[in-house]
């Protein structure tokens, strides 16, 4: 190197020229390569990597690519994949709630359970509360606020919002349905007063009238806590407590608690039912007397009468010959008993009229019922809407009087009685904001749509019943850009802190009330971690009868008069009620819902009229049970006419006709858009009070066919011994065997019961042996399972057009038979069910047979038996030559008829055509392809879990670590599950396990059998007989 | 030395001689078809499209496109199935249990009746394989093959198994059976193309004849061969239906469990079986002018056969119903009691009706002897088997033991274009068949002439 010449080097070392820098300089790469191997032929295995890798990246490639898998850069610390989280919360929709546990897979809600601790929601679910985790996942949630229709930020929202409000001067209106949470009711009262505003409540369904009348006869504008397990004697007029009522879950538990016999204890309660509609409550009956509903006043009043003449107290005068053409024997046998069981008792009544309700109460109070069943220290509020209240703010609307409105996540236009009036003035409101998560019959009308958040992404707290309170905390971080209300409204009020920091500062301040010492975070921790809280308050208070009863008698007299002397009687009695699938229609663009048969006219995606057969005689209304096809019924109310189909319902009382609510949606979403008509537009308007009876419809046959989507469609049991067995109370008394039915079959040594004479050997089930049982007298037939069962294993909606081809997929079902007047012999008589009807219900899935007859036949070996007994579904094996379905004498098993996922002809199963709605899927269970059968697995998923987690803690299973999803769902505990080889298991206690011999049972208890014994497919599933509490006549 | 007997009535009539028959039924072959065949052609090739389409539809969308449903999930296809098999019985039995029975009358009809049942038994596999699910690996996995899955094995319990080597054994025996059959007559259609140089024909049927050279000791093996595969062939007409039988008697269902049904089905294969034979062979001998082969005489002998076969169901359903009652067993009685006075009653009485009032007018020779009434039977007996079938499935199915899944089945279009395809496939077959193989079996026909001294000595 010479000097002047610029010297380039390529580092330190070669500057210094070193040793080693010497060395390796010739090398193509002088520096360490990463490969393994000597370094004399690191360049072969370089490319020998690279040809790997290269090879393995395009392997890689040949598979079919991960979508939408995003890892977490860092784990959060309680979140493992595959593993399911559980965060307590509170389900509200429309004015009903629920405490809830809800599962979470990757962040993402998948199931909601009952929550176990709260003591107001029974722990369990209904079918509503079930679904409520797919609307969730509903593609037509709002994504953004609306303003003036156009997607807008929350920003420009808010600006204009406050803005409007402050400059606006007439009256101000929050229109909501019944809020049960103070601090949300607190956050509306301070908006309210900010802007001058009134808040008023409604429900869909009214309960003024009870409302009223307690309010009036105790001070207390609410509804008090019946304990139906306290109740010895139950009188409903027309009050659906086991169905549509609100915390019907609750009642369910409470009156099967009384209803569920063994050899021990041989009590039951006995429930009576007035009622025009078959409701489940009537169906549940032990005597059920339909009546016209506008008849009821009368029963109540004569009920009243004879109490309190026996009873010697004042009675009305004069009531009891208004109407000869009905039957009152019965009332005088009712009166003895409810004499007889004095505070052990609870009238109750739908009627929607002060007066009527009075006097329920009076007859509550002449029993003693008030402090024994019915406690008014503790009331619910869950149901406070006031149609007073919401009558003057209708006359304020129509009388131009309103500047600004805001909807709270309510839906007035569609389900309020005075829509009509809503509608036609709304224009003249300067501000209408909704917060309703979609483009509803309401929040079309508005000028600002402000999207709630879904409750499963929101905070809140709840006081459902008095002292007992709910907390709702989010289990997913808001999907679209919507804020729950209680913020917006924080915002518009002006207030800095969010809703979070508000519930937690309430709670601070609550927290000192309740004599609790922890520091605030672990008490606030334990509230959320339980989900609900209870904090005593003593108060005692009483109803001092003598004194006040006379004071309403006077009152109420002439009113009751006046309803029973209203005898002009012309056309037909419409009864509207609410049924336990759609419910209010809150959530009809929900398709499990719609697909879930009614539970007792099995119909599903329509609303019909439920015809009395002697008056579907009259009307000549052809129906066919095969194709499903039944005549449009013209109906016409105030010269206008509408065509509903009709359904021949046994039960219904004659000369009435049913109708659900929730159906004719307009605006709720593709799926429930147009499915069965609006009754809620029946629904006589210039009323002072929501009034479900309608008198004097006109209703003629229009001839037209019409088909109508059923899962069921033969009605009765045929005298079917093997499937449905069943007792009355007296002969259960006497023999707890009564009503047992054994088919046995004849040999040349006698008469052999069929586990005698089997050709099968037997089975080893060394670890486990999963057993089902199904109290029939428990099943109050609700169907919450129904809904469990599909959310839990990914069943897909068919739609009503594969309904009425008979391809429903669920898993489990229940089938529901009327009894029948024929006789025994008479097989086509059989077929007829009795006008009115005994109702039983059986909850039927797969019966895990241990000589499965689906097993043997199937040619692949794709249905097989497990060592712990479960009948096991390869879809991966099935060819689908449905054999094994054939031969199955259940008829539980399902066939994938088409493709029900990513199918655009199945666009209503949602939960498996759009990216959104498969994020509710259960990724522990399969989604089926088409041309696979399918059947329930016992929740094999579930089994599995709770092996793994006994596992992971190093002990042996233990009874209660696996739950099937119909199980935890039951309010009334009907379904039982476990594992019979557990000798502490509650099944082997419940079924009184006596012995276990190569599979087969002996049990003790008396009133267990399995179905088809004769066949000797040796089921899994045990039924226990149903007892009726029948008074011998 | 020939020798003839004077009591017997010859089975060929017409005076013909060998060379007759050579010209007979080579003719067919070799000359153009007539425009009937076209027409007869062109309809089923139309079937046969039209039933593609539901074919396609079926395989694309689903077994949806199907009536089935929850409660029943065989129907039509099934029924098909069975109706098809029961059909592919006549061919085996005439020509396998009749060559021993040595009833030489079967000589005319066998070749037809064969070919018939071979294409029966194709028609009858398009079911089980198409109505299943998920065909395209059902195809293989019902095979025992040896796999990749660890143990898993078929089903050896299952009946579906069973049919599966059933169906495809005697399809297999009865297409080579056939076609050694075919061998001698291919050649002598070789032979005739050689001599009238249409090269192409000498190619293929040359091809087709496996290179026959007529000797002594290749007509000694071939006779020798023919013995052996009737001898195998023969327990296959009674196992095939006996074992799609059991697809039904080894399950649960009442009116499905029962005994009495491999002698039951058997008899009723054989029934429906030589019913097709007759309406196929009216035609054809009509058509082809083949009246002295397959004489009224061939035409009594089967009525007779259906006189017999037709009454053996008679007594299997009057048994059904008396079993169902003495058995005490209350599904039972009710799975008949709806069979004849249910929602399905017409099909249970179009099935009595056909299959076994109308059978018993063949006691009557004047009805037996006469080609127009016996074409007419031969059509209602096959209905009334379609008949039988769909009973048996369905009405069993459809009100089975739980009340609560009782159900109606309806059929689509698709089912209605199933079985469309089927007959256009059959149709197909059996039309280009008659145009291009021999209709009747030459070699053995000629072995029974008559006549051939007298008219030799005549000319």
């Amino acid at each position: 190197m010479s000097k002047g010449k610029k010297t380039y080097w390529k580092g330190i070392e070669q500057l210094k020229n070193e040793p080693s820098f010497v060395k390796n300089a010739q090398n193509e790469f002088p520096e360490y390569l990463p490969i393994k191997g000597s370094s004399d032929n690191s360049r072969r295995d370089f490319l020998k990597m690279m040809g790997f890798g290269i090879a393995a990246v395009s392997t890689v490639a040949c598979e079919a690519p991960v979508k939408y898998a995003i890892p977490h850069v860092e784990k959060p610390q309680d979140l493992d994949p595959s593993l399911a989280n559980y965060y307590a919360s509170t389900y509200v929709m429309g004015s009903d709630y629920c405490s809830v546990v809800v599962k979470t897979r990757e962040g993402r809600p998948i199931k909601i359970d009952g929550n176990k601790f709260s003591k107001v929601s029974a722990g369990c679910t209904s079918s509503q509360v079930e679904s409520s985790v797919l609307s969730l996942y509903d593609k037509q949630r709002l994504t953004a606020p609306l303003l003036n229709k156009r997607e807008s930020s929350w920003s420009d929202v808010d600006k204009f919002i406050i803005e409007k409000l402050s400059q606006l001067n007439k009256k101000k209106y929050v229109v909501s349905y019944t809020i049960n949470s103070p601090s949300t009711l607190e956050v509306i009262n301070k908006f309210c007063e900010k802007y001058n505003a009134k808040h008023i409540q409604y429900d869909n369904i009214s309960y003024n009238g009870m409302l009223d009348a307690n309010f009036e006869y105790y001070g207390k504008r609410k509804l008090p806590f019946y304990d139906f397990s306290k109740a010895k004697t139950i009188v409903s007029f027309g009050y659906d407590f086991l169905g549509s009522s609100f915390n019907h879950n609750l009642f369910n538990k409470q009156f099967t608690e009384r209803r569920v016999v063994n050899k021990d204890n041989r009590e039951m309660s006995r429930l009576y039912s007035f009622e025009s509609n078959l409701s489940l409550t009537g169906a549940n009956a032990d005597h059920r007397v339909p009546i016209k509903s506008h008849h009821s006043p009368l029963y109540i009043a004569e009920l009243y009468n004879i109490l309190s003449k026996k009873l010697s107290k004042i009675s009305f005068t004069g009531l009891i010959d208004v109407n000869t053409e009905i039957k009152y024997d019965k009332l005088n046998d009712i009166a003895d008993e409810l004499i007889q069981n004095k505070g052990k008792s609870i009238i109750i009544s739908d009627s929607n009229n002060k007066s009527v309700q009075l006097l329920v109460n009076l007859i509550n109070d002449l029993l003693d019922n008030y402090g024994n069943t019915i406690d008014i220290n503790r009331s619910y509020n869950i149901r406070k809407g006031d149609d007073k209240q919401f009558s003057q703010f209708i006359n304020d609307l129509s009388n131009n009087n309103v500047s600004s409105l805001v909807f709270l996540n309510c839906n007035p236009v569609y389900d309020n009685f005075k829509f009509s009036q809503i509608k036609e003035n709304l224009d003249n409101v300067s501000l209408k904001i909704s917060t309703s998560d979609r483009i509803d019959e309401t929040s079309v009308k508005c000028d600002i749509i402000a999207p709630d958040s879904h409750f499963l992404e929101s905070w809140n707290d709840h006081e459902p019943l008095e002292n007992s309170f709910s907390f709702t905390q989010p289990t997913i971080s808001n999907i679209f850009d919507t804020r729950q209300y209680q913020d917006s409204f924080l915002k518009w009020t002006g207030e800095k802190n969010n809703f979070f920091s508000f519930i937690k500062n309430n709670w601070k301040k609550k927290q000192k009330l309740t004599n609790s010492d922890e520091p605030f975070q672990i008490f606030w921790d334990k509230l959320l971690h339980d989900g609900v809280a209870e904090f005593i308050v003593d108060e005692k208070r009483n109803i001092n009868s003598s004194k006040s009863s006379r004071k309403f008698l006077s009152k109420i007299n002439s009113e009751i008069l006046s309803i029973i002397n209203d005898n002009k009687e012309s056309g037909f009695e419409l009864n509207i009620y609410q049924n336990l699938t759609v419910s209010d229609g809150i959530q009809a663009n929900n398709p499990w819902l719609q697909e879930m048969p009614d539970p007792i006219s099995k119909v599903c995606w329509d609303n019909y009229l439920s015809v009395n057969p002697k008056d579907a005689n009259k009307l000549n209304i052809k129906t066919d049970s095969g194709t499903m096809t039944t005549n449009l019924l013209t109906l016409s109310i105030n010269g206008a006419d509408f065509e509903i189909p009709a359904i021949i319902q046994p039960g219904q009382a004659e000369g009435t006709m049913g109708l659900a609510l929730g159906y004719g949606r307009e605006l709720a979403g593709p799926v429930g858009d147009n499915v069965g008509f609006n009754a809620f537009g029946l629904i006589d308007s210039s009323n002072e009070y929501q009034n479900l009876v309608i008198k004097n419809v006109s209703i003629s046959n229009s001839g037209k066919e019409y088909r109508i989507a059923q899962t069921q469609t033969h009605e009765t049991i045929m005298a079917r011994e093997s499937v449905i067995q069943e007792t009355t109370l007296d002969e259960y008394k006497k023999d707890v065997y009564a009503g047992k039915y054994q088919f046995k079959v004849a040999t040349s040594q006698g008469k052999k019961k069929p586990e005698e004479v089997t050709l099968w050997d037997g089975h080893d089930y060394p670890n486990h042996h999963w057993v089902m049982s199904i109290d029939l007298n428990a099943c109050t037939g609700c169907g919450s399972c129904v809904i469990a069962c599909q959310v839990e294993n990914n069943v897909p909606v068919v739609g009503k057009e594969e309904v009425l081809n008979r391809r429903e997929m669920a898993w489990l079902r229940i089938d529901r038979y009327y009894s029948s007047d024929a006789d025994v012999e008479d097989l086509q008589g059989l077929e007829v069910a009795a006008e009115n009807p005994d109702v039983t219900f059986q909850p039927m899935m797969c019966q895990h047979c241990n000589n499965a007859p689906c097993e043997t036949v199937c040619p692949v070996a794709a249905t097989t038996h497990s060592s712990e007994g479960l009948n096991q579904m390869t879809y991966n094996r099935c060819i689908g030559t449905r054999y094994c379905a054939n031969n199955c004498p259940y008829k539980v098993r399902r066939f994938n008829w088409f493709k029900y996922h990513d199918n655009a002809q199945f666009d209503k199963n949602i939960a498996m055509n759009n990216d959104l709605g498969k994020m509710v899927l259960n990724p522990d269970v399969t989604v089926r392809s088409r041309g696979v059968m399918e059947k329930c697995s016992f929740c094999i998923q579930k089994i599995q879990e709770g092996k793994l987690l006994a596992k992971s803690e190093k002990r042996s299973l233990k009874d209660g670590d696996v739950k099937m999803a119909c199980g935890a769902a039951c309010s009334t505990n009907a379904i039982t599950f476990g594992d019979v080889n557990d000798k502490n298991s509650k099944i082997r206690k419940k079924l009184k396990v006596e012995k276990i011999d190569k599979a087969t049972l002996k049990l003790k208890e008396e009133r267990a059998y399995a179905v088809l014994d004769e066949i000797r497919v040796s089921p899994n599933v045990w039924y226990l007989r149903k007892v009726r509490n029948k008074k011998n006549v | 030395m020939h020798v003839e007997s004077k009591l017997r009535k010859p089975l060929i009539t017409g005076g013909k001689t060998i060379k007759d028959v050579s010209d007979d039924i080579c003719i067919r072959v070799e000359e153009k078809p007539s425009w009937m065949w076209y027409v007869a052609m062109i309809i089923s090739n139309i079937t046969l499209i039209i039933g593609a389409y539901a074919v396609y539809r079926t395989l694309w969308d689903g077994i949806g496109m199907w009536g089935l449903n929850k409660t029943v999930m065989w129907a039509w296809d099934i029924t098909n199935f069975v109706w098809w098999v029961g059909i592919g019985h006549a061919g085996t039995l005439i020509s396998a249990i009749l060559l021993l029975f040595r009833q030489r009358w079967r000589m005319a009809i066998n070749r037809s009746a064969e070919a018939m049942t071979i294409f029966a038994v194709i028609c009858a596999a398009m079911f089980p394989l198409l109505h299943m699910g998920r065909l395209w690996i059902g195809l293989i996995w019902v095979l025992p093959l040896p796999n990749t899955y660890g143990s898993l094995w078929v089903n050896f319990a299952s009946p579906l198994l069973w049919d599966v080597f059933a169906i495809t054994t005697y399809f297999s025996v009865s297409l080579v059976f056939w076609y050694i059959g075919l061998i001698p007559d291919f050649a002598t259609i070789r032979d005739r193309a050689k001599i009238a140089g249409r090269k192409i024909s000498a190619v293929i049927y040359g091809a087709l004849s496996f290179g026959w050279d007529g000797a002594a000791k290749t007509w000694s093996r071939y006779e020798t061969v023919s013995l052996v595969l009737a001898g195998l062939a023969t327990p296959l007409v009674l196992s095939v239906h006996t074992i799609v039988s059991m697809d039904f008697a080894t399950s649960v269902i009442p009116g499905w469990h029962t005994t009495i049904f491999p002698p039951y089905f058997v008899a009723g294969a054989i029934f429906s079986g030589f019913a097709m034979v007759l309406t196929l062979l009216i035609i054809t001998r009509r058509v082809y002018k083949l009246e002295d082969y397959i004489t009224i005489k061939h035409l009594e002998l089967m009525n007779i056969v259906i006189i017999v076969t037709g009454s053996i169901v008679g007594i299997a359903y009057l048994t059904e119903l008396f079993m169902a009652w003495y058995s005490g067993v209350e599904y039972e009685q009710y799975a008949f009691y709806n069979r004849v006075t249910g929602p399905y009653w017409w099909a249970y009485w179009s099935m009595m009706t056909c299959n076994v009032i109308s059978p018993q007018l063949f006691w009557f020779k004047k009805i037996r002897t006469n080609i127009a009434a016996t074409f007419i039977i031969s059509i209602i007996v096959n209905i009334g088997m379609w008949f039988e079938r769909f009973v048996i499935i369905v009405t069993s199915l459809h009100r089975d033991f739980l009340p609560s899944s009782w159900a109606m089945f309806y059929p689509t279009i698709y089912d209605v274009g199933m079985y469309l395809f089927t007959f256009g496939l059959f149709f197909t077959a059996f039309l280009a068949f008659s145009r291009f193989f021999p209709v009747i079996n030459m070699a053995e026909v000629k072995s029974i002439l008559k006549h051939t001294g007298e008219k030799v000595k005549i000319k």
